[in-house]
């Protein structure tokens, strides 16, 4: 028997496959002859899949395909929509990067939309199984691109420390939810695990193999003591794939854990709550305070995502308790989105700056402001909202997290408040330095002023999360809106 | 003119910023366009404040011109604006202080120069000033009130003193950590209250009801931190010096005309109303505090050689007295405090003014160093007697209508239990503190002075013996002379100001009373 097949619901995901597939062929059609065919066809594909998404919400019916494994509603193509647009800026972002380090583009694009279709995927993954798969079509690809510089030692240990890693965490994830599996009926489905933890509590044996499921995903999501690859792959990996790394894939770390507890583990909160509270206490103390250490801007920003990673786990951490669910969901969404526009926003500079100094170091940073103004007022007003001062996108984004937080208004969740209100005052000492170094010093003599100029991808790259850090950091309703219709 | 009465608020606000993107859009290299376009739009603003001086009800203790639009529905936050007799004689004065300092720097940008990004800093800090005054929503309010940190924390690091690093760093990090825990007080506040609402007209209408008197407490502490910070309130004033010193001149006159004000208004306008209760019992604390600011401030005044950083601590010790009044919770002590940030704000901006034209002209404001401007420019030196005076509160000048009534009101502040509640001691303890401040008022008389008399008496120094020293220029006059005249004005007439506060502060304590 075939299952019925409803191709509306799944356009965005044939879209961008068909679109893989154009990119590999292409680059065998074309080869060298003009650098940037792949990277065209890549950005049009993913705009092109944004379409189905849009006549999807426009539509707003939820459909459930393969006997509800896979299904879309708001909340998946508030999430589809995200890593689309994601994608897109990462694109304009490695364009010129990528051409210009004479390595083979074809398969750099064909590995990045690989790992954006796990995404996808991962946003209507309502079972285990297809979280599985979907994260895994995530990760793989990621460890080919962290090593993509393969002459650069650096490279190399990134993308093998990032593998070792990444496949011990999905062996200890598998583990953990095949005895979910058995231990709640044997079916794979989220909703039924939910109902059989709502019909029969959790046991014991439930209880830990939700721990080493959440301790999976921790990796995925670099949370503290999860972290290890973290910092090394981010320095050693190229600067648009860390960017790709520490938003798009971290999102779709997130929106897997999100998923997997919304529709799962909720009811069972006294198994998993304890985990993220830990992690996420661990990951805002143990970021912050390591990121104010940093001399390497990269590096610096890989121990900051870990931080802002466990922001993000604040409210999931109390999604349990009272009636904080739905604030708390809200919360991790709005986020994530904001989040994603800052950090991308950042690391597009950082890209920037490097093309005209060839180094990462933030001494290097110094006199930016007479240097290079433009670079460095965005810059600044990314690094601001990372460290969430209004008016910019950051302020709101810890503005529902301690929402969540007083929503939940149980005494772990106002500590952990509490310890987040305090990280957020230690994570503005690292960005203002940065800040301070571009303003307050005066630039090395020996730096040229505008040596090579920036591409225009890149620049509108830049000028799109800018735009989007003011614009939302004014008027939030319009992420607030997205969050309020997902859930 | 209904146009006008739904604009004028949102027009202030945002004329500056508007401002600010065009200066930013002229190339740098057009200096005097770009300070043209500054001042166009600082005296438009300030136009738009006489506009709505002039059609202010001063019988209607309500808000007025207000505006009330959609913003973030999902946190149920509005933009919410108004204005009422508290917040008028603040946003007044942070249009004129504006102003003159646009004109001040004129021909005195600080360095490293660069007068596209200084005037544009500066109009930043407009919009976050005029905003945080007339802002009727606590998240709206908490914006505006973050707004005016960013641009005051490049002003002190780019163009501040030898140490402006570390004060610029001190000064964001003590501000950041205070309105964090304000935040959360806002936040636990819309969750404990009967109407989840930010809205501050709905809030202060509830007076807390319905809230446990321990939460309230709490929540109330929280508010304390994120405001006393920015007063600043004795322990937590240590930012304050080190940001004033540092600072360029027309950065210290904004920092102390204004931007501590907020902290005093915040007091007024969000804590005090809004958890009577919690204000009640923390009223006695909040009056120690301030005294011993007031105390503090006045001997470290005196142990200073800094003519700027003397300023800086005589601005802990005058702030205590407003604080003082606040504490009272009486109409008599909130009036005598809003008249006292009015006084402050005008008098201390002088001395700021003066402390940065002595240092230019000497290059050093070290006292020791320093003597004799009354020979060498006799009208900077008159000036600076004039400005010490009405700071050390010599009656017929501004700053004595801010003090004397506030230590007046100590002697009979709201108290918690009807007629006999002298036996709980908060009688006497206020009473104690109306001494203490009363002595402070010595020792201010006596730093002022001794400043007065080590920088413009005496003999010039062998150093400076040949030095030639302008007096005071054309732009300086201008600039200073609406501070002087409304200094010499408000100290004559002080109704002025007690006109536009007296109702609203009758209303708010009445409201204050009634819930308790």
């Amino acid at each position: 028997m075939n299952p019925h097949v409803d191709f509306h619901a799944i356009a965005p995901e044939l879209v961008l496959t068909g679109t893989i597939l154009i990119v590999l062929v292409a680059d065998l059609i074309w080869p060298e002859r003009s650098r940037f065919t792949s990277s065209r066809i890549a950005s049009i594909g993913v705009l092109a899949a944004l379409i189905p998404v849009i006549t999807l919400a426009a539509d707003g019916t939820t459909r459930s395909l393969f006997h509800g494994a896979f299904v879309v509603d708001n909340y998946a193509l508030a999430f589809e929509g995200f890593f689309l647009v994601v994608t897109y800026i990462v694109l304009l972002m490695s364009s010129d990067y990528i051409s210009e380090g004479d390595y083979y583009q074809g398969e750099f694009y064909f590995l990045m939309l690989t790992s954006v279709l796990g995404m996808m995927a991962m946003a209507s993954a309502r079972d285990l199984i297809s979280i599985f798969v979907a994260l895994e079509t995530i990760t793989i690809p990621t460890f080919v691109l962290a090593g993509w510089r393969k002459h650069d030692s650096k490279s190399n240990e990134a993308a093998i420390k990032y593998f070792i890693i990444g496949v011990l965490s999905s062996a200890i994830m598998l583990y953990g939810m095949s005895i979910v599996f058995g231990e709640t009926g044997g079916s794979t489905l989220l909703s039924d695990i939910s109902g059989h933890i709502v019909l029969h509590g959790t046991s014991t044996l439930l209880a830990v193999a939700i721990f080493l499921t959440i301790a999976g995903f921790a990796f995925k999501i670099s949370a503290v003591p999860f972290h290890f690859w973290t910092p090394d792959t981010y320095e050693g990996a190229p600067t648009p794939v860390t960017a790709f790394l520490s938003v798009a894939s971290k999102a779709g770390g997130f929106v897997a854990l999100l998923t997997i507890i919304n529709f799962g583990f909720l009811p069972s909160q006294d198994s998993w709550e304890p985990v993220l509270w830990v992690l996420a206490a661990a990951s805002i103390i143990f970021g912050n305070l390591v990121a104010l250490r940093q001399t390497n801007i990269v590096r610096m920003l890989a121990y900051s995502s870990i931080a802002q990673g466990g922001f993000i786990l604040v409210p999931l951490a109390v999604a349990g308790d009272g009636g904080a669910r739905v604030s708390s969901l809200e919360a991790v969404l709005i986020y994530l989105f904001i989040y994603a526009a800052m950090n991308l926003g950042a690391f597009a500079v950082v890209i920037a700056v490097a093309r005209r100094t060839g180094s990462a170091e933030i001494d290097t940073y110094a006199g930016l402001g007479q240097t290079s103004p433009g670079l460095a007022v965005t810059l600044t007003i990314f690094l601001f909202s990372l460290a969430g001062i209004p008016p910019f996108a950051g302020w709101f984004a810890k503005f529902v997290m301690f929402r969540a937080v007083l929503d939940a208004n149980s005494p772990s969740a106002i500590v952990l408040g509490v310890i987040a209100a305090l990280g957020s005052v230690v994570a503005f000492f690292y960005y203002a330095g940065v800040a301070r170094v571009m303003w307050f010093h005066d630039p090395a003599p020996e730096a040229t002023t505008a040596s090579r100029p920036i591409p225009a991808a890149l620049t509108v790259a830049i000028g799109l999360c800018a735009a989007v850090t003011i614009v939302v950091g004014i008027y939030p309703q319009i992420f607030a809106k997205i969050g309020e219709l997902a859930f | 003119m209904d146009w006008f009465d739904n604009w004028a608020l949102t027009l202030a606000v945002f004329i500056p910023i508007v401002g600010m993107v065009i200066v930013l859009l002229i190339p740098k290299a057009e200096e005097n366009l770009i300070k043209v376009v500054t001042l166009l739009a600082t005296l438009l603003t300030g136009a738009v404040g006489i506009g709505i001086l002039a059609n202010f009800n001063l019988d209607d203790g309500h808000l007025q011109f207000v505006a009330n639009e959609r913003w973030i529905d999902v946190i149920h936050s509005r933009y919410h604006v108004g204005i009422d007799g508290i917040s008028l004689p603040l946003v007044l004065l942070t249009m004129l202080v504006t102003v003159c300092c646009v004109v001040y720097s004129w021909n005195h940008f600080p360095e490293p120069h660069n007068p596209k990004a200084f005037l544009a800093l500066v109009l930043l800090l407009e919009t976050g000033m005029i905003g945080t005054f007339v802002a009727q929503d606590l998240i709206l309010f908490f914006i505006f009130f973050e707004v005016v940190l960013l641009p005051m924390f490049f002003m002190i690091g780019v163009w501040g003193g030898p140490n402006r690093e570390y004060a610029s760093i001190k000064f964001f990090l003590f501000t950041l950590f205070g309105s964090a825990l304000m935040l959360l007080s806002f936040l636990a506040l819309f969750f404990l209250s009967k109407v989840h609402t930010f809205d501050m007209v709905t809030l202060t209408r509830l007076h807390g009801d319905g809230i446990v008197h321990g939460t309230q407490l709490l929540v109330f502490a929280g508010m304390f931190l994120g405001f006393a910070i920015k007063v600043p309130m004795f322990p937590f004033h240590t930012w304050l010096p080190d940001a004033h010193t540092e600072a360029p001149t027309v950065g210290s006159v904004l920092l102390a005309a204004i931007m501590l004000k907020l902290g005093t208004y915040g007091f007024i306008r969000i804590a005090l109303p809004m958890l009577p209760g919690a204000a009640q019992s923390w009223a006695p604390w909040i009056g120690l505090l301030a005294v011993i600011g007031i105390i503090y401030g006045a001997l470290c005044c005196l142990a200073q050689r800094d003519m700027k950083r003397l300023i800086a601590f005589s601005s802990v010790a005058h702030m205590g007295f407003v604080m003082l009044g606040i504490a009272t919770l009486t109409t008599f002590g909130i009036n005598a405090a809003v008249f006292g940030m009015v006084a402050h704000g005008l008098i201390t901006g002088m001395l700021f003014f003066i402390a940065g034209s002595v240092q230019e002209r000497y290059g050093t404001r070290e006292m020791s160093r320093l003597g004799g401007l009354l020979t060498q420019a006799p009208h900077l030196g008159w000036l600076l007697g004039f400005s010490a005076m009405a700071s050390l509160g010599l009656p017929g000048l501004a700053g004595f209508w801010g003090e004397f009534p506030a230590i007046l009101s100590a002697y009979n502040p709201s108290l918690p239990f009807g007629l006999f509640n002298w036996l709980d001691g908060t009688l006497t303890t206020f009473r104690i503190y109306m001494v203490i401040a009363a002595i402070g008022t010595v020792l201010a008389a006596g730093y002022l002075l001794w400043m007065f008399q080590r920088v413009a008496m005496g003999k010039v120094k062998p150093e400076f013996e040949h030095a030639h020293i302008h007096d005071v220029h054309v732009s300086e006059w201008i600039a200073w002379t609406p501070l002087i005249l409304l200094i010499v004005a408000l100290g004559v007439y002080p109704e002025l100001i007690f006109k536009m506060t007296d109702l609203p502060v009758t209303q708010l304590v009445h409201g204050l009373t009634r819930a308790l």
